[in-house]
């Protein structure tokens, strides 16, 4: 509840941001607070440096990117969820937002201080590696974009370079006809994915044409159900057919599964595939 | 105009200072010259205290003191235990305020840093460099008392801290003739009350005059002096223990607290004002829990369907000291309930108070009641299983017929009064049982696990008697009083010993005075929760206060009455047995519209002009009400259930309860206090729990992991009373804080195991999470 | 190590110098002395320290003073003048949609962004939109009943 003293700077703009970060050992950067804050509360984290990036314009907002959408990193959840442009582009991006949390934490999480936390149980890194999303990211050497594949690489680890910073995240505009859906076993505390799965299905002549399916909460990461997209590839969409499938997904966990005192390995991953079959029939349902 | 609103659901008196922000807290209270408290916590379940080392802690910015166990030696006393079971081979060992040598749970308190900032006091915790040896660790509170499980206390072989018995007939032989016997083995889980405000202390000494004032979060300011007094040795009269708003306890806030101790010490020790507030995750470790008892029981019958017996082995775990009331909770207020709402001739339970390495247990909301609840009402589903009857039709055999003043049960205590089945044919009727159990067989019959629970119970509250707490160890009374106090304009103040926090008894007693002498009920103000402006009482807890508070009130109401119509008869020149009373005025029968009202005859006392010869001036009268008896309030509730067998989620559909509190004053109130405590007794059925890995480090240690009823988990439910006074209390009234919560945790358990009746499930430890759920319904389908 | 922050309140500014560190509800309840807001917890679950940041509703123990330097607040204080009270005030009284009162505060400030947001929630709605406000004392259903009065007061239905 008392985090302890750290030494404050406001950035004003991303290139001040990443020089704050590069001259300061140890320097952490605050968005919306939500992750970082908790923890130097409960001094599980105590950053010598903080550096604010909440005020710096260039970080917020959504705007069309092409056929798809261009998320700055200071874009709360809330914002997400009620984007006109996120829900008719990457409607399952809105659909995971409006579930991150509570009202109050929507408010104020941003997707950029999300994905940097990557904390498995999230709800938006699973979403984002289904949707193919990019994470862009400015420092010292430029900027560059990270597909979301790549970017989560363990627990609470990611592919951004000492200094580097989340600028905004670029999202493919999902297919049209695509039927997409996030669906989410909620922890009843925390509020966070116990198990999530993220599906985006087209259908074509009453087959499947193509899957992305993805599931967070199970591994230290987001995993791609690549067993179930194959089992799914020119397969029919009926109910058994989409229970098939999902039920393929226990192939696809690299034996890192995590459990806790709510949730076992094993429970998470037979979770899973209740869950990849729920998201597939309500992707399948609202396709066309 | 009528003055009455006893019976009514009027608004509460006490919400404008609350829902506009205004109301202080103990955290809000701010006072010149104040320091900080922060506590350093053992973060070890049982280790040796080899060396502490403050020096650098003592030397941090704004740090004032640095104090260890070492210096509260010859200050403070030992942390009282203040329920004494007799016959029960009760152990007491020491519990220091601040742990000298040996730490015995995970927040064992082990330092104290006092400075400017609760910042600066939290930075300097951690420079206090403590050297732990790691000792062994038991959490199970069955396994803690085998011979071999690690020692808590040198002097408490096998941990066992009292053994206490209960028995009326002849368990033995009844089991040996019965026709169906059914056993289980129930946990209930180690609980976290969670008030919304956390515990706070405010301590200010002066030592010229040797006062000391302390604002407290605490249910029972006088206690709270009582035992301060005690730890301290600053004696009673000079010390002020001051209850402000206090935000809800549910019986985490009755226990006297090392860190009241510590605050005080640190103020006397530093002259200056000190504040301690804990975090919400200290709460989760240094704050008194519930429940935490394992129970191997066992029920017999006759084939007829009759009940003829009862047995129990309970273990029920104390944590690692013995906190203020902890052993009544698992004896007195558990054991005597074995009978339940039944006629059970035959009982006999053994129960173990055994120390394990985890935060002490203490009374939380319900106090032993919900654990005798659940496991008779468990073993009642069982028994109507295993003679294949419905347990509605079960439990209506078995009830103990209407009653209306006393009825005898085989552990020995005596029921005030009761309409059992009233309450039962009322659930059933509301819930349309009949249409329920053809729905569940209709999604029976589509594979759905649909289930059907229900709970008749009845509770031992309106705490109570003080010979009887006297002798069953009680060191204290459970009387109340009350001052009623006319002021010349005719307004009123009534001054209480207990001190509610958030059940509207500033609004239920000020309609009790109402009543009593027909004045307006916002010319009523109930003053409490400040030992230097109220009389003694003894608290707020075990759904006593409305009773025996109220009692209090309503004697020294027509104490006022009868003076009144003394004063009245004097100024009317008539004879006092010529004056008749109604709704607040008094006049000479057949003229009254010659009325004195009482607001007349509270100027003309305070005045004075004209008194009658000998009658002393004022308007003004106290009275101490000791209950006669205990009040038992009791009911019926019933919920449905859907388990998912992909998941094992547990979806609550809908709950019906149809409670008997006797004559209800404020029946808004009285709903409220059900939904409250329905929710808080779901909430052990379906996701509360304290858990602990091997050494004794709690997993559930914020919000984040123990998992809280929240709005969005829940239905609406649907709340119905029958009304049986209570038949030696002078307004009839029973209690009902507590109702809900004692119903609720075997009426969810049943339901989800009906569901899961037709896979072979009998049993799963509480709380019923998904998992669970899932795993025992994947073992019945392997055969498991 | 301070910061300069100012922060307007209520419609009054407070302002002062403060530890970086310091969190948002520390400065509302310790250098504006408005105590409606509480702390119940530290890990940002039971929104009693509920305040409307900006007009939309955060957790003041999870935002740091400094972060909302330059910001609008305003705390249950603000609501109304303690006589004529807000209709969610009212409801809540009229419903017993409190009972220790300590979590009212939180609830009502997320409550009148619910109102905001859609003056005609559900039942369902509105258990959603108070999923991050825990109460301990009423098991929710008169608060639910109280936000339903409320909106009714306000004009919708």
């Amino acid at each position: 509840m008392f985090p302890s003293q750290f030494t404050y700077h406001r950035a004003a703009s991303v290139a001040e941001a990443v020089e704050l970060l590069n001259g300061n050992e140890g320097a952490k950067l605050l968005a919306g607070g939500h992750s970082l804050l908790p923890m130097m509360k409960l001094r599980l984290a105590s950053p010598p440096t903080l550096v604010d990036i909440g005020q710096v314009a260039e970080l917020k907002g959504v705007s069309a990117d092409g056929d798809g959408v261009r998320i700055g990193a200071l874009t709360t959840h809330a914002e997400i969820a009620g984007s006109a442009l996120v829900q008719e582009r990457a409607p399952v991006l809105a659909e995971a937002a409006s579930r991150v949390g509570d009202p109050a934490v929507r408010n104020r999480g941003t997707i950029g201080g999300n994905v940097a936390h990557g904390d498995p149980q999230s709800d938006l890194p699973t979403v984002l590696t289904a949707l193919g999303a990019t994470i862009n990211a400015a420092g010292q050497n430029g900027e560059r974009g990270i597909a979301a594949a790549d970017f989560f690489t363990g627990l609470l680890e990611n592919a951004l370079d000492d200094g580097e910073i989340v600028t905004s995240v670029s999202v493919p505009g999902v297919a049209s006809g695509a039927g997409t859906a996030y669906v989410k076993f909620s922890h009843p505390a925390s509020r966070y994915s116990v198990v999530g799965a993220a599906a985006i299905v087209s259908v074509a002549n009453g087959v499947c044409s193509s899957a992305s399916v993805v599931v967070g909460g199970v591994e230290s990461t987001p995993t791609r159900a690549a067993s179930v997209e194959a089992a799914l590839a020119g397969s029919g969409v009926g109910a058994d057919a989409l229970a098939a499938a999902a039920s393929a997904v226990s192939g696809d966990f690299q034996g890192d599964a995590m459990g806790d005192v709510y949730a076992s390995s094993e429970y998470r991953q037979a979770m899973a595939g209740v869950y990849v079959r729920r998201a597939l029939e309500a992707a399948v349902a609202r396709g066309g | 105009m009528t003055t009455r609103s006893f019976g009514s659901g009027i608004r509460r008196r006490e919400d404008p200072r609350l829902i506009t922000g205004k109301a202080p807290y103990t955290d809000d209270i701010k006072l010149p010259g104040m320091v900080h408290a922060a506590i350093l916590r053992s973060p070890h379940a049982h280790a040796n205290i080899k060396s502490i080392d403050t020096s650098a802690a003592a030397s941090q910015p704004g740090v004032v003191a640095v104090y260890t166990g070492a210096d509260t030696d010859g200050v403070l006393a030992g942390m009282p235990c203040a329920w004494l079971i007799p016959g029960s081979d009760l152990k007491t060992p020491e519990h220091p305020a601040i742990a000298k040598d040996r730490v015995r749970y995970v927040g064992d308190a082990v330092a104290v840093v006092v400075a400017g900032t609760r910042y600066e006091a939290e930075d300097a915790l951690e420079h206090i460099e403590v050297e732990y040896e790691t000792l062994g660790v038991v959490i199970n509170p069955k396994a803690a008392a085998q011979p071999g499980a690690a020692q808590l206390h040198d002097d408490v072989e096998n941990n066992i801290a009292f053994t206490w018995a209960v028995a009326g007939g002849d368990a033995d032989a009844a089991f040996a003739a019965a026709d169906v016997t059914v056993s289980d083995t129930i946990t209930l889980p180690r609980l976290i009350a969670n008030p919304m405000e956390p515990r706070s202390a405010v301590a200010s000494y002066m030592a010229a005059m040797g006062e000391l004032t302390l604002w407290s979060t605490s249910q029972n300011p006088h206690i709270a002096r009582f035992l301060t007094s005690v730890v301290t040795g600053v004696p009673e009269h000079k010390i002020r223990v001051i209850a402000p708003e206090v935000g809800g306890g549910f019986g985490s806030k009755i226990p006297y607290y090392p860190d009241e101790a510590i605050t005080a010490f640190c103020a006397m020790k530093l002259g200056v004002p000190v504040k301690w507030t804990e975090t919400r995750s200290e709460n989760y470790l240094a704050t008194t829990q519930g429940r935490d008892h394992v129970e191997e029981v066992e029920m017999a019958a006759t084939s007829d369907g009759t009940i003829t017996g009862l047995r129990t082995t309970v273990y029920a775990g104390m944590g690692a000291y013995l906190s203020t009331a902890a052993p009544g909770v698992p004896t007195i207020l558990h054991g005597l309930m074995y009978s339940g709402a039944y006629n059970i001739p035959n009982i006999s339970g053994t129960i173990y108070g055994v120390f394990n390495n985890g935060t002490p247990v203490d009374a939380y909301r319900g106090a032993g009641r919900p654990e005798a609840t659940t496991l008779i009402e468990r073993l009642v589903d069982l028994t109507a299983a295993a003679l294949d009857m419905d347990p509605a039709e079960f439990r209506r055999k078995n009830l103990i017929p209407k009653f209306e003043n006393g009825h005898d049960v085989a552990t020995g205590i005596i029921y005030d009064s009761g309409d059992y089945e009233l309450t039962l044919n009322t659930c059933l009727a509301n819930a349309d049982y009949e249409g329920l159990r053809a729905a569940q067989a209709a999604a029976r019959a589509e594979g759905r696990l649909v289930g059907i629970g229900m709970a008749t119970w009845v509770e031992i509250c309106g705490l109570g008697p003080s010979q009887v707490a006297g002798a069953v160890g009680f060191q204290g009374g459970l009387w109340e009083s009350a001052i009623v106090r006319f002021h010349p304009t005719g307004k009123v103040n009534v001054m209480v010993g207990s001190s509610p926090h958030g059940q509207g008894e500033e609004t239920t007693f000020a309609q009790i005075v109402s009543e009593e002498l027909g004045v307006p009920v916002e010319d009523v103000e109930i003053i409490h929760g400040d030992t230097d402006n109220t009389p003694m009482g003894w608290g707020t807890y075990g759904s006593r206060t409305t009773v025996v508070s109220g009692g209090a009130i309503a004697f020294a109401s027509r104490k006022i009455k009868e003076k009144s119509k003394e004063l009245a008869a004097h100024l009317l020149e008539a004879a006092v047995e010529d004056i008749e009373y109604d709704d607040g005025r008094f006049f000479v029968r057949g003229s009254d519209d010659q009325a004195k009202t009482i607001q007349d005859i509270a100027l003309m006392a305070n005045v004075a002009w004209s008194m009658p010869e000998g009658m002393e001036p004022g308007l003004e009268a106290s009275a101490f009400y000791d209950p006669p008896n205990f009040t038992y309030p009791f009911g019926t509730h019933l919920a449905v259930v859907e388990v998912n067998a992909e998941t094992g989620h547990i979806d609550l559909q809908n709950y019906w309860a149809v409670d008997d509190c006797g004559v209800q004053i404020n029946p808004m109130i009285v709903e409220g206090q059900v939904h409250g405590g329905v929710v808080q007794g779901v909430g052990p059925a379906l996701w509360e729990g304290v858990v602990y890995d091997d050494n004794g480090q709690p997993l559930t240690g914020t919000m984040q992991d123990y998992a809280l009823p929240r709005a969005d988990l829940l239905p609406d439910i649907n709340v119905a009373s029958t009304t049986t006074p209570s038949p030696h209390h002078p307004l009839g009234l029973k209690g009902v804080g507590e109702a809900g919560t004692i119903a609720a945790t075997p009426t969810v358990y049943n339901a989800v195991m009906d569901a899961l009746r037709p896979l072979g499930v009998n049993r799963v430890d509480m709380p019923l999470t998904p998992e669970k759920v899932w795993r025992a319904i994947n073992d019945a389908k392997n055969g498991g | 190590m301070s910061v300069p922050v100012e922060i307007t309140i209520n419609g009054r500014v407070f302002s002062g110098e403060v530890e970086p560190r310091q969190l948002l509800v520390h400065f509302i309840r310790e250098n504006a002395g408005l105590t409606g807001t509480k702390v119940g917890c530290d890990t940002s679950q039971c929104g009693t320290c509920t305040v409307q940041l900006d007009g939309a509703i955060a957790k003041s123990c999870t935002v740091l003073a400094v972060q909302a330097s330059g910001s609008t607040v305003n705390t249950i204080e603000g609501l109304s003048d303690g006589v004529d009270l807000h209709p969610l005030q009212e409801a809540f009284w009229n419903k017993h949609g409190l009972q220790c009162g300590f979590c009212t505060p939180g609830m009502i400030m997320a409550s009148e962004e619910l109102l905001r947001n859609n003056p005609s929630p559900s039942r369902e709605e509105i258990r959603h939109a108070l999923e991050g406000n825990i109460c301990r004392c009423t098991g929710y259903q008169n608060i639910v009943s109280a936000v339903e009065e409320a909106a009714g007061a306000m004009g919708g239905s």
